[in-house]
């Protein structure tokens, strides 16, 4: 840039031109349509499916409607018969204890990985180990479900297997209800810690080497260094992974339903599985619309929370 | 090596790598153990299915659980459903995120920023919460129990178009410029111009749509209630379900068969699936 402007002497304001009012020209004229087309499909489709079930699902929380018969109006009727049902009360509190316990996992297994991986060893070895941690997650989580259901059966699983090498009894994982919340949780994080691991390396590669430098200067080692250097500097991408965990995690499904089906009892019933078993196998449209909102108030409740929180711990460079 | 010498800085920088990568290693065979416990078991006889501890490398491989597969479900009717909803979706997703992720990054327009507050409020939005409504909208159009219900409402992506904006913006601005100078129109300045470039882009938006879509169940499972329209997941829960705990090695045998496009594409596309995941983290 050669022609930098020197600002004026005297103090008088320099008078701005006046604003031409100009047609908008051909060129610009091309130009909105073609942002027209090239956003329409991806406008009315957010509002198709989208935000019109957004407002759709607040109104049909109002309503009773089995889709067979006509609608009728409900008014609160709906929520109060959320509130009153056991089964969606506990639901909501299982889908809280899972988010908290998953996702504290899947964040601990994930930075701690993500740090051993980012230390010093041969690149190819590197990869294969970033590999190794991401692959699950290219698996769907419904068949790998199906696997797991089998290697956490009591009798003849894998799982109980190798723990007897070691000398612990058989776990009932499935069939107990503290059993099935773990053995739910651990495919759970099985499958998703790569996401959040994937994240942190990002993160660490982002940290600059004279930090740690410096660090190990002042004296600092091992995981002293790393709670007190990396941690504070890392504190955006442990953000952003747990509000992707949290939201995931509070619509956790196909874990739940195809490895326990709910069960025992309802130990294992999630928010996202009462939706489903209201609206599609009791055909209650209105009432699993008053759960889908709950839970919509409940993700942005978590969300809002978090980036509060946030504020206090996390550490712009 | 004497013990006081332990707690010098030389030592432990000698030691302790061998002690993380061990650490790393197990850890990484814990991660890849059930599938490959999934792959050698799906090799064994349904009979030897059950054996403890079980054989990693079968001393006897055979495929007679793949054929117990074909003979219980439609493998290819699921596998052609499963490809044809993915690839349309990819496809879509491709295009859709594409054109709007320019409009957003270098076309000048009215409601800009609400419009594009809108798409990044509705990445906030589950699905789950959504559905009921989802499923009505799709009835009104006939489009339940079709893969076309499937696809369709896949197109817009907010995450993808939210990508391609950040890569759009990537781009050189004089470029377009230059070609405008030249008298390209705005329809030129994009076709040729940045389009072209815009192929790493459009891969990330692709595998990741993939990846997803392929493995997805929740909308299948609501959507599709006749067995004709079935994805490979869906097929495979119920296959689960017809035979209980019968013969694991064939349940297992079609556990594989359908991760196999999804190892294709992690062999191929992991590239562009690690960025898309970590730009959710860095950009966001």
């Amino acid at each position: 840039m050669t022609n930098i402007r020197i600002p004026p002497v005297s103090s008088r304001p320099v008078p701005r031109p006046p604003k031409a009012v100009v047609r908008p020209s051909a060129r610009e004229r091309g130009t909105r349509l073609l942002a027209a087309l090239f956003l329409a499909p991806t406008i009315v489709g957010i509002v198709v499916f989208t935000v019109v079930p957004i407002v759709g699902s607040v109104v049909l929380s109002l309503f009773h409607w089995n889709v067979i018969d006509d609608p009728s109006f409900a008014g609160a009727a709906n929520y109060g018969e959320v509130f009153g049902d056991s089964t969606v009360l506990v639901s909501f509190r299982n889908t809280l204890l899972f988010m908290v316990l998953a996702v504290a996992l899947q964040l601990l297994i994930a930075l701690v990985l993500a740090i051993a991986v980012n230390g010093r060893m041969p690149v190819w070895l590197r990869s294969v180990f970033r590999s190794a941690f991401f692959f699950p997650l290219v698996l769907s989580a419904a068949s790998i479900s199906v696997v797991m259901k089998y290697l956490f059966n009591q009798d003849f699983g894998l799982v109980n297997w190798l723990l007897g090498l070691t000398g612990i009894a058989p776990v009932p994982w499935l069939t107990s209800e503290n059993g099935a919340m773990a053995a739910v949780i651990l495919v759970y994080v099985w499958q998703q810690f790569g996401f959040s691991f994937l994240l942190f390396v990002g993160g660490l590669n982002n940290i600059p080497k004279e930090v740690h430098e410096a660090a190990a200067l002042d004296g600092a080692t091992g995981p002293r260094k790393h709670l007190h250097v990396t941690l504070p500097l890392l504190s955006p991408t442990l953000l952003v992974a747990s509000v992707v965990g949290i939201i995931n995690a509070l619509q956790v499904f196909e874990q739940p339903y195809v490895l326990t089906n709910g069960g025992p009892g309802d130990s294992t019933r999630t928010v996202v599985m009462v939706i489903y078993e209201t609206a599609f196998e009791q055909l209650r449209f209105g009432t699993a619309s008053a759960v889908g909102v709950l839970l919509f108030v409940l993700i942005m409740a978590v969300t809002a929370l978090q980036f509060r929180l946030s504020r206090r711990f996390v550490h712009y460079q | 090596m004497s013990h006081t010498t332990l707690t010098t800085g030389r030592v432990r920088h000698s030691l302790a790598p061998w002690a993380r990568i061990a650490g790393l290693a197990v850890c990484a065979l814990l991660t890849l153990g059930p599938v490959i416990w999934t792959v050698s078991t799906s090799l064994r006889t349904p009979a030897e299915s059950f054996d403890l501890p079980p054989e990693i490398i079968p001393s006897e491989p055979t495929v007679e659980a793949y054929r117990g597969v074909f003979a219980q479900i439609d493998v290819w009717l699921l596998a052609l459903n499963s490809t044809l909803v993915t690839v349309l979706i990819a496809v879509g997703q491709m295009i859709t995120a594409g054109l709007a992720g320019y409009a957003f990054a270098r076309l000048e327009f009215r409601f800009k920023k609400p419009l594009f507050g809108l798409v990044l409020a509705t990445m906030m939005v589950p699905l789950q919460v959504t559905i009921v409504p989802v499923f009505l909208v799709l009835k009104s159009m006939g489009l339940t129990d079709t893969l076309l219900g499937l696809i369709v409402p896949a197109f817009p992506t907010a995450f993808g178009t939210f990508l391609m904006r950040q890569y759009f913006l990537g781009m050189p601005k004089d470029l377009g410029e230059a070609a405008m100078l030249d008298g390209a129109g705005p329809w030129r300045v994009f076709r040729s111009v940045y389009a072209p470039l815009a192929a790493p882009g459009l891969a990330i938006v692709g595998v990741l749509a993939f990846n997803y879509h392929w493995n997805e169940f929740f909308r299948p499972l609501i959507l599709e209630t006749s067995g004709q329209n079935y994805t490979l997941p869906l097929g495979l829960v119920s296959l689960q379900g017809n035979l209980g705990t019968g013969s694991i090695s064939v349940v297992l045998a079609g556990v594989v068969l359908s991760m196999i496009p999804a190892v294709a594409v992690f062999v191929v596309g992991q590239r562009p699936l690690r960025e898309g995941i970590t730009s959710a983290g860095v950009n966001r």
